[in-house]
């Protein structure tokens, strides 16, 4: 799947074609005349967001407390967005992420797409002229969106939930398994087939898997991180 | 001594978080304290008044105010003393604002703190002499630093009014960055149109010495009498001959040099006359590039100069200056942009800085005036203008914005198509701050007449395309997206930071400056030019980023203070000077090294030596009362005494 991604011309001006390149992104509706967020998310009309009621103060403190980020500090420049690589693909550009997030605006940010299109580069972190962690930002999101049930990208979690799920049993990935396990909960069976002509004569996917030493300590780590995290 | 403790409420600035009543009532019981009240605003006329009559009902001979800060209104309550008839230094200020309540919220916490200072006071007091200031004579000349629109307007009115100015200026011509500029904001009039005819002024001005290429070394003395040492740079060519004709200029063989005055966009030469309209017009050997001081062969210039002004020997020389008030004008230089490393940290040619920019739209430009970028030549037909390139970014250190840059971008924007009528200026902006007079329109004329584009949003990068030109990322954050555009060349809008060596400059005029260089004025609204040294002034952009008309109308107000301080027949010195006790002193010496003024001078007592203050040099700064192994030079009003009974009164448990 990384080699769809890799295909998408590094420097994109097509906003919608481009899009669908993203095997993520392709169950996605695709409206030319997107209207992009403020208290939107179903149907084609953009509503009044009354600044009164809706912004959610506790979801707000969390993720600054959780990002450790003041989110205040971000005064819209839109540097975020301006070196976002995977812009082309969001349906809500980072910096607007970033203003839902001062106003609290938890459903529609939560229920985007963008926060499970993120590729964690932090190109937005390096820019930020305020130094902003946004991509800190964006995977702090992610853990909230799974937590509030709000998962935008089904497939995106199911290939994290696989590739962490391989890290634990074997100490590191087992690329053959985790492909196996992401089909089994994608059902997307011929995903990147093409790909496996090419890496099998390099060794780079072997059928039985590697284990590290001390896989049990790793395992560990998964089982401290449910007890007290979260 | 009969002392009267007056607490202020600053309405409810202090009596908000302080029991000023309770305080009042606490100091009844303090020693020597013969009348306490607390009142509304002690600073108001009811207030003084108050205080006037106070101390004829009871008798007072000594006033404790326990208010705001002593910077704010000391001066005032030495007046009010005055006024009743008491010495003006029999009086002590408590700060139970900026110290107190301003700072805590626990109103009881805050009450004892407020007593507990107001202790302290009374004890000083108790022990306080009365001062009386001496008079000594005025210096009427005035040293301005910086020949820049600020400096040249300063020394102007300080000239016209009679006084005699001398002018110091780092480069070898004045005009500043204003006479790089082509055209100036909002009326799109000619720099050098505006600016020539006073540097010409300067340049013919009775009462005006310039020193170009010159720099300030050291700066000694006070108020009225400073002595200025200036270090005149040597410029290889005597200045009294050298016609200006620039026969040299044109011979010179080396032409690597960095032609400066063109933001080294423009051939340069080691010997070089900035511009048509220098002022004074004079060559100049850049001793880096020169053949003939850095090889010893070559002498082009020397062989062709018609009034033979070539000197290769000449040396810094050092001239001292004697004058009674300073107007700092240093103006200001451009932010490193080339921490940009995503704006190609200066390795594209046709990335260039709003001021280069300005050299290429400039008929005295490197190009006669016509746009050609600096890559081919080429007329630019897409020009992409970047704002806020070192200005508030916090993370290149840069928080401040700098002030001006949206309103020459927006002049900028108008004289691209003025010159090249089929290009288009794309300018992207975080905020358009345009709130002078006409300045507005101004930036909205740029879009509506002149077609600017206008994109909300800061660039992530500029790239080449390999066709020769660039590619320019941004984003329209009104629009939500990315957004790309061809550019033929791209004018990043530098911010401003202070002038290089300003931090050493203050050092030398002993004024504070600012984290980043910026000289501080005396107080941020009442006092825009003074400093907290007295006789010496600020203009311009030393300040801070200002634009010319601000900086001319600073450089004004500078004047008129200068002409207000030099209006006095006599200056009155502070008489909170050292004061040596001659039994004790045993002569060492120490206090004449230490004393950072010169205030100091040993002198022979008897066949012993001895130290002398000179009380209208002495500042009252206390280093040689801490310096001294007797004790035997004392700061009046700041004696070990008092010192120690102000410890004793908060340190009793």
């Amino acid at each position: 799947m990384y080699q769809e991604l890799q295909r998408a011309p590094h420097t994109p001006s097509g906003l919608f074609t481009r899009a669908q390149n993203i095997p993520f992104a392709a169950s996605r509706q695709q409206t030319p005349n997107r209207l992009p967020y403020a208290g939107m998310p179903s149907g084609d009309v953009m509503q009044v967001v009354n600044l009164t009621n809706s912004p959610d103060k506790t979801f707000m403190d969390r993720v600054m407390e959780e990002s450790g980020q003041t989110i205040s500090l971000c005064y819209q420049c839109g540097n975020c967005t301006a070196s976002c690589p995977y812009t082309f693909g969001f349906d809500i550009p980072v910096s607007q992420v970033m203003r839902l997030l001062q106003t609290g605006q938890k459903e529609t940010v939560l229920s985007s797409s963008s926060i499970w299109l993120c590729a964690s580069c932090t190109s937005c972190t390096t820019r930020c002229p305020n130094n902003i962690d946004v991509a800190k930002v964006m995977d702090v999101l992610r853990h909230e969106a799974r937590r509030e049930g709000f998962v935008k990208e089904r497939r995106v979690k199911a290939f994290f939930d696989s590739f962490l799920d391989s890290v634990r049993s074997h100490g590191r990935v087992f690329e053959m398994g985790l492909m196996v396990d992401y089909i089994r909960k994608t059902g997307r069976f011929w995903t990147d087939m093409e790909l496996g002509p090419k890496m099998l004569p390099k060794g780079k996917l072997a059928f039985k898997p590697h284990n590290i030493q001390g896989r049990d300590a790793i395992a560990r780590i998964f089982e401290r991180f449910e007890k007290e995290g979260s | 001594m009969r002392i009267g403790v007056f607490i202020c409420h600053c309405g409810s600035n202090i009596e908000g978080t302080v029991d000023t009543a309770e305080v009042s009532r606490i100091a009844r019981d303090y020693p020597e304290v013969a009348f306490a009240t607390d009142t509304m605003y002690a600073c108001s006329e009811p207030g003084q008044d108050g205080i006037i009559e106070a101390i004829g009902e009871h008798k007072l001979d000594g006033v404790v105010v326990a208010s705001c800060t002593p910077r704010m209104h000391e001066a005032t309550f030495r007046n009010t003393l005055e006024r009743a008839g008491l010495n003006p230094y029999m009086f002590e200020m408590a700060n139970i604002r900026e110290h107190v309540s301003w700072i805590g919220k626990d109103r009881e916490a805050n009450t004892n703190k407020a007593a507990d200072l107001v202790r302290m006071a009374v004890e000083k007091l108790r022990r306080n002499q009365p001062l009386i200031a001496k008079e000594f004579d005025i210096n009427r000349r005035v040293l301005v630093i910086g020949g820049g629109v600020a400096g040249i307007q300063a020394a102007l009115d300080c000239a016209d009014a009679g006084l005699e100015v001398v002018m110091v200026e780092r480069e070898s011509t004045i005009g500043g960055k204003m006479a790089k500029l082509d055209k100036t904001f909002p009326t799109v009039d000619c720099s050098s149109c505006i600016l020539g005819p006073r540097m010409v002024e300067i340049a013919q001005h009775p009462n005006i010495t310039l020193y170009a290429c010159s720099e300030v070394d050291g700066v000694s003395g006070y108020v009225g009498n400073f002595s200025v040492k200036i270090k005149k740079k040597a410029r290889y060519v005597d200045w009294d001959k050298c016609t200006g004709c620039g026969e040299c200029v044109e011979k010179c063989p080396s032409r690597k040099a960095p032609n400066t005055f063109d933001e080294k966009i423009g051939p340069g030469r080691a010997i070089n006359i900035p511009f048509p309209q220098a002022i004074p017009k004079k060559a100049t050997i850049n001793a880096e590039y020169c053949i003939k001081l850095t090889k010893g062969k070559c002498g082009t210039c020397e062989k062709i100069c018609p009034s033979n002004a070539i000197d290769f020997q000449q040396q810094d020389e050092i001239i001292t200056e004697e004058v009674g008030a300073v107007v700092a004008a240093t103006g200001y230089d451009l932010f490193d942009w080339t921490v940009y490393e995503e704006y190609g940290g200066g390795r594209y040619p046709d990335v260039i800085t709003s001021l280069q920019y300005e050299r290429l739209l400039s008929a005295s430009g490197p190009t006669g005036g016509h746009v050609k970028r600096p890559s081919d030549g080429k007329e630019p037909k897409n020009v992409v203008f970047i704002q806020c390139v070192g200005s508030r970014d916090k993370s290149v250190g840069r928080p401040y914005c700098s002030g001006f840059c949206c309103m020459y971008t927006a002049k900028q924007a108008i004289l691209t198509k003025d010159h090249i009528p089929d290009s288009t200026s794309y300018v992207f902006y975080m905020d358009i701050r345009a709130p002078g007079k006409l300045y507005d329109e101004f930036t909205r004329r740029a879009m509506e007449e002149y077609g600017a584009q206008y994109i909300r949003g800061r660039v992530a990068m500029v790239y080449p395309d390999g066709k020769g030109n660039m590619i320019v990322r941004g984003a329209d954050t009104l629009m939500g997206r990315q957004v790309e555009v061809q550019a033929d060349l791209v004018v990043l809008a530098v911010g401003v930071e202070s002038a290089k060596n300003s931090p050493q400059l203050a050092e030398k005029l002993r004024i504070s400056y600012d984290s980043y260089g910026f000289f501080m004025e005396g107080h941020p609204k009442l006092k825009p030019c003074e400093t907290n040294t007295a006789g010496v002034y600020l203009a311009g952009a030393c300040q801070g980023p200002k634009d010319i008309p601000a900086s001319v109308a600073q450089g004004s107000a500078a004047a008129s203070k200068v002409i207000g301080l030099f209006s006095k027949e006599k200056l009155k010195s502070d008489p909170q000077t050292a004061n040596v006790d001659i039994k004790r002193c045993i002569g060492c010496g120490k206090c004449v090294l230490t004393c950072p003024f010169g205030a100091i001078k040993e002198v022979d007592f008897r066949g012993q030596p001895k130290a002398e203050v000179i009380e209208t040099v002495c500042q009252g700064c206390g280093i040689c009362s801490s310096t001294c192994p007797q004790g035997a030079i004392q700061l009046r009003h700041f004696t070990d005494n008092q010192i120690l009974a102000e410890v004793e009164a908060i340190c009793r448990f």
